[in-house]
C-alpha cells in the first residue's frame, strides 16, 4: 500500500506545478510528471507478488504472471503522452516568438 | 520489493527539482532524471516492453524540450496573487486526494491483481501460440485502440506542422 502512496505523491507534485507555476516550460513538466505517475500507478496495480514477465517459453512451463492487460494500456498511454508534450512545446514555441516571454501573466494581448 | 520503494523515492525527488529549479534547462533535466527513473521501475515491475518504450519516449520529449528552452532562459517573476494560487493549490489537492482515497479504497492490495480479463487474454494468447502476451493484446485483442493511436500521432505531426509553419501561403505569395 505504501507504494501506491508513493505514486499519489508524485501526482500531488505535478498538480503542483500545474497550478502553482507561472512559466510555460514549467507547467508543460508538471502535465509530464502527472503522466508519469498515472502510468507508474496502472503497472503498480497489475504487479503480481513474484510473478513472471507477460512472455512464454517454449522450453518451461509459466504458471504465475503479472496482469498483461494495464502494460498494454499503459503502452498505448505512453505514446500519446509523447504527442502531448510535442503538441504543447509547439504551442509555447509559438507563444514565445510572439510575446518573448514564458510568463503567462504577461500573455495578455487578448484581454479586452 | 525494496527497490521500487527506493526507485520512486528517487522519482520524487527529481521531480522536486525539476519543479523548484530556477533556471528551466536544470528542470528539463531533471524530468530526464523522473523518465529514466520510471524505465527502471517498469524494469523492476516485470514490464520489459514498457521500459523500452518509456527509454526511446524519454529520450525524444527531453531533445524536445530542450530545443524549447535552449537560450530562453528568462528569470521569472513570482510575486502577486500568492493568496488566490496557494488556495487553488489547496482546493485542487483537496479534491484529488478525497476521489483517490475512494478508489483506494475499492483497488486490490499491492501483489495480488484481480486477473479478471486478463485470464482470458492470455488463454487467447495461448491457444494462439504468442510468445508475448502484450504485443498480442495491443495488435491483435486491442488492434482497433493502436489504430487510435496511431491516428492521434498523426493528428500531431499535423498539428505542430501548422502551428510551427511561419507564414502562410498568400503572405508568402504576395511578398
Amino acid at each position: 500500500m505504501t507504494v501506491y502512496i508513493l505514486c499519489l505523491i508524485l501526482f500531488s507534485i505535478g498538480l503542483y506545478c500545474v497550478v502553482r507555476k507561472r512559466n510555460l516550460i514549467k507547467i508543460i513538466i508538471g502535465i509530464g510528471i502527472m503522466d508519469y505517475a498515472v502510468n507508474l500507478f496502472f503497472v503498480l496495480i497489475g504487479y503480481r507478488e513474484g510473478g513472471r514477465s507477460p512472455i512464454f517459453a517454449s522450453d518451461q512451463v509459466i504458471d504465475k504472471m503479472v496482469d498483461p492487460l494495464p502494460q498494454s494500456l499503459v503502452l498505448t498511454s505512453i505514446v500519446i503522452g509523447l504527442a502531448i508534450t510535442l503538441l504543447l512545446v509547439a504551442i509555447a514555441i509559438r507563444i514565445y516568438e510572439k510575446y518573448g516571454t514564458f510568463d503567462i501573466t504577461k500573455i495578455n494581448k487578448l484581454k479586452g | 520489493m525494496v527497490e521500487i520503494h527506493l526507485l520512486i523515492l528517487f522519482m520524487i525527488a527529481a521531480a522536486v527539482i525539476a519543479v523548484q529549479a530556477k533556471d528551466l534547462l536544470s528542470s528539463v533535466i531533471a524530468i530526464g532524471a523522473v523518465g529514466i527513473g520510471l524505465s527502471m521501475v517498469f524494469l523492476a515491475l516485470k514490464a520489459p516492453d514498457l521500459a523500452i518504450m518509456q527509454l526511446v519516449v524519454e529520450i525524444l520529449s527531453l531533445i524536445i524540450l530542450i530545443r524549447a528552452t535552449i537560450r530562453k532562459d528568462l528569470p521569472f517573476s513570482v510575486s502577486g496573487r500568492w493568496f488566490f494560487n496557494t488556495s487553488s493549490v489547496v482546493l485542487f489537492l483537496i479534491v484529488f486526494l478525497t476521489a483517490a482515497n475512494l478508489a483506494l479504497k475499492k483497488t486490490s492490495s499491492f501483489g495480488s491483481p484481480a486477473m479478471g480479463t486478463a485470464n482470458i487474454y492470455i488463454e487467447g494468447a495461448k491457444s494462439l501460440k504468442v510468445a508475448n502476451v502484450v504485443a498480442s493484446i495491443t495488435l491483435h485483442f486491442r488492434a482497433l485502440d493502436t489504430l487510435g493511436e496511431v491516428t492521434i500521432l498523426f493528428t500531431t505531426i499535423v498539428g505542430v506542422l501548422a502551428i510551427a509553419r511561419k507564414v502562410g501561403h498568400e503572405k508568402a505569395d504576395r511578398s
